[in-house]
């Protein structure tokens, strides 16, 4: 579904990426895994045109998306929760919903997608008429990954969408990417939190400085020793 | 001072706080989505008086077909200073987009002067406008009724567009997170032209109203009350429509009260916006309506 060919990603003369390929099956969810500054958000910033990269080249079932503006993705049914979830604090919960579905005109299958993100995500519909930014930290998460399928995305990119929520939630919001799977959107998800994005991927990438290190399918990648030592948090020989 | 004669310097004070309000929300809404002051906006104001002097005068077109025409002109002239000297340069360091705002401003001046002259004209007012009624012992022209009036209803409008349209929704956006914005889907190049337009548009219905009132137009006659409405949003706090329409009062009932009540002070008129200025930012430097923008990570 979305192909990415030897990416190059460059800041200044800096280089974030360094050549990546990687490659989205429909249907799948697809992690990519990294240390802070491995230019995981690089990556998903280029494929929806907010960066343009040095050389390299995006697919998006066959068609060239690095031709295409950003506001025309959306309309491709390619989507994004960016990192830091970036909803829009002034206007209300249903708002912020609402412009997720901007490109749309079926108001009739907008309110079915908005009873759909309700059935989610139901505190966002007691709070539909409060400002998203009197919102909590998890609670604005929701809304951006609700925002989010409000455009009813194909491909739904998530940047750290666990980032900087209690437990609890991060177990919560997994379930919710799974479930969101389930009904037929393909996930490209980035997370710091490896064990839990490996456990929810058909396949992985590990990226380290701007390469892909290590691919492989989630299960194989959470039995990988390398991976265990660098981002699981456990010792080699502890096995 | 009789309760009359009060109530006609109200009265006035109110129209001239219209017509500032109007020419104000441009300035706010232009820095809600870009963080630049446009410049040029008092000359647009400006522009839009000529047109209105140019299809009443020179081509005879009936004032009620004339002035819509110059609403959707001014419009067209707003949104083409943002082709032409914002647009290119969005990327570029704000200094340069300042720069560029003064000299868009300058060659609208300047561009007047040459193509239509430096004397000023008169203003082509209809006289169903500018007729005088009796209201008890004072004489007042019906215009003064007419102002407020024009402008509440725009600001419904404007208001309705901004809170309840798409478009309105779209501006809202383009205005807190322009990168979000585009991967929701909205095209932001349109988004921030519609912005201009719309503020030339208000320009322009203040401009027309503003050549009633005082029927004599001339190049430079956007400099001062461009920069008046300037202080008047940032008093307001920029960015805020209903502080730039507040600004707008402020200055204009002021204005007029200071001249009412001090008429040694007439001469310093002009320099009373600039005094309310400073006082008001050393009490409160985002404006009265501005706040600080905080962020939750
Ligand atoms: N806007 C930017 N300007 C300059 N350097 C950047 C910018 N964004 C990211 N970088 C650099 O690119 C590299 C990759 O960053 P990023 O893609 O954000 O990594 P990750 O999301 O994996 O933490 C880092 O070294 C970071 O400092
Ligand atoms: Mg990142």
């Amino acid at each position: 579904m979305l192909k990415i060919e030897d990416l190059v990603v460059a800041y200044g003369g800096i280089e974030a990426l360094k050549g990546i390929s990687l490659e989205v099956e429909e249907g799948k969810i697809i992690t990519l895994v990294g240390a802070n500054g491995a230019g995981k958000s690089t990556t998903l910033r280029t494929v929806m045109g907010l960066v343009k990269p040095v050389s390299g080249r995006i697919f998006f079932q066959e068609k060239d998306l690095l031709a295409e503006k950003t506001h025309h993705l959306a309309q491709l049914q390619i989507t994004l929760v960016p990192e830091g979830r970036r909803i829009f604090p002034k206007l209300t919960v249903m708002e912020n919903l609402r412009i997720g579905a901007y490109c749309r005109r079926d108001e009739k299958e907008i309110k079915t997608d908005l009873e759909w993100v309700f059935s989610l995500f139901p505190i966002l519909q007691e709070r539909s008429w409060q400002l998203a930014g009197t919102l909590s930290g998890g609670e604005q998460q929701m809304l951006a990954v609700g925002r989010a399928l409000m455009s009813r995305p194909r491909l739904l990119m998530m940047d750290e969408p666990s980032l900087g929520l209690a437990p609890l939630l991060v177990k919560e919001i997994f379930r919710i990417i799974k479930e969101i799977n389930r009904q037929g959107v393909t996930i490209l998800l980035i997370e710091q939190n490896a064990n839990a994005a490996l456990q929810i991927a058909d396949r992985g990438y590990v990226m380290e400085t701007g390469r892909i290190v290590l691919e492989g399918s989630g299960r194989e990648l959470l039995a990988n020793q390398e991976v265990k030592a660098a981002y699981l948090g456990k010792r080699r020989d502890q096995g | 001072m009789t309760l009359d004669l009060f109530l006609q310097h109200l009265s006035n004070g109110i129209s001239l706080g219209s017509l500032y309000a109007l020419i104000a929300i441009g300035y706010t809404m232009v820095y809600g989505v870009l963080r630049l002051i446009n410049f040029a906006h008092g000359d647009i104001f400006m522009m839009a008086t000529y047109f209105a002097f140019f299809g009443i005068v020179t081509f005879r077109i009936p004032w009620f077909i004339t002035f819509p025409l110059v609403l959707v002109l001014t419009a067209a002239l707003g949104m083409t200073v943002e082709a032409v000297a914002y647009r290119p340069i969005r990327e570029a360091p704000k200094i340069s987009i300042l720069i560029s705002a003064i000299g868009a401003s300058f060659f609208l001046e300047n561009l007047t002067i040459v193509l239509f002259g430096g004397v000023p004209k008169p203003f082509p007012a209809p006289t169903l406008f500018t007729d005088v009624v009796q209201v008890g012992t004072v004489a007042i022209q019906k215009l003064t009724f007419y102002i407020p009036i024009v402008t509440v209803l725009s600001l419904l409008a404007l208001l309705y567009l901004i809170n309840k349209t798409k478009t309105g929704m779209a501006m809202r956006a383009v205005s807190m997170d322009q990168e979000t914005a585009r991967v929701m889907g909205i095209n932001i190049n349109h988004t921030i032209a519609f912005t201009f337009g719309l503020g030339s548009f208000l320009a322009a219905v203040g401009g027309i109203m503003w050549g009633m009132k005082f029927p004599q137009i001339q190049p430079l006659m956007g400099v001062i009350p461009g920069l008046k409405c300037f202080i008047a949003a940032v008093i307001g706090g920029i960015g805020n429509i209903g502080g730039a329409v507040i600004g707008g009062f402020i200055l204009g009932i002021g204005e007029i009260m200071l001249v009412a009540f001090l008429p040694n002070l007439t001469g310093y008129r002009d320099a009373f916006a600039f005094v309310l200025l400073i006082l008001i930012l050393l009490s409160k430097p985002t404006g009265i309506l501005g706040e600080k923008t905080a962020e939750k990570v």
